[in-house]
């Protein structure tokens, strides 16, 4: 019950980022490039899912617990490090550079684009690399 | 290359990316963010780490199809740069996302409305280096 429940929750996740424009790398450059044929929408993106989830977060908690149990595993780490700002700064590059980020990239692999499937095996070796280089810390969460 | 301004699909499907993540808080006591549920999967240490966030990408990666019965069409991808570039920042999407605790999706959306003093840090840092190597490569170096 709790995969399906999960599977759900990926599928609103996906229509939301496949209907609102994320999932399309040639709309994301064009959000950023002000400069060039801009095209703002994205904005639009990230002010309707903050809207949904600063208002559903506080009534989610609301309650003891979540349905499946385990508690709220929120992050509360509030230090502002080197890591946080230069990891920010990196994956931004990135972005710039390939047009994706991994919640677009995930939901774009169902269309079948070979391109979508190459990004995520390097995002991975990315993953890879960042672990090689720093070890994460045994109660790092990441977000 | 233009794109359509399309601040409805995009507003709507930030409404959707916002349930999904209020849902996963809702059911599961987790942070939607697509670099934690990625390399959590990558790296998971036992088999219930790996189901939900296997169920959930599951989910995502069926919604293009699912947009595809509804409405006829895949949602439109266009990759208008080289499967070089696609990896070359997939590598630093990867590493950057996991050095900076998170993505769009986890500062950007579940952040953001957490009110996280370190998403607020990191949002206007990957979009500011983003805006900027876009900037670079469109505009200086005229790729």
């Amino acid at each position: 019950m709790k995969l399906i429940y999960a599977l759900l929750t990926g599928l609103v996740f996906g229509v939301g980022i496949s209907i609102s424009g994320m999932i399309n790398p040639a709309k994301v450059f064009n959000f950023f490039d002000i400069a060039g044929p801009w095209d703002p929408s994205l904005a639009f993106v990230m002010g309707g899912a903050v809207i949904v989830t600063f208002i559903g977060y506080r009534l989610v908690w609301r309650r003891d617990a979540p349905l499946f149990g385990g508690g709220f595993q929120v992050p509360t780490n509030s230090v502002i490090d080197a890591h946080l700002v230069g990891g920010s700064a990196i994956f931004g590059i990135g972005w710039g550079i390939a047009g994706f980020c991994p919640g677009a990239a995930i939901p774009a692999l169902g269309t079948g684009r070979w391109e979508v499937a190459l990004f995520l095996v390097a995002v991975t070796a990315g993953f890879y690399a960042r672990r090689l280089l720093t070890p994460p810390q045994p109660n790092a969460k990441v977000a | 290359m233009e794109t359509l301004f399309t601040p409805y699909a995009s507003f709507g499907g930030g409404l959707l990316i916002g349930l999904g993540a209020v849902l996963l808080m809702l059911g599961l006591g987790r942070i939607l963010g697509a670099t934690g549920i990625m390399s959590g999967l990558v790296f998971a240490e036992n088999g219930s780490e790996f189901s939900w966030r296997a169920a959930m990408i599951v989910g995502m990666i069926l919604s293009p199809g699912l947009i595809f019965l509804v409405t006829g069409k895949m949602p439109e991808l266009l990759v208008p740069v080289s499967p070089l570039m696609i990896v070359i920042g997939g590598v630093i999407v990867g590493f950057g996302a996991s050095l900076g605790s998170g993505c769009t999706s986890g500062h950007g959306v579940c952040g953001l409305s957490r009110m996280s003093c370190r998403s607020i840090v990191a949002v206007p840092t990957f979009m500011a280096t983003a805006a900027i190597t876009v900037y670079l490569i469109r505009h200086v170096f005229g790729a």
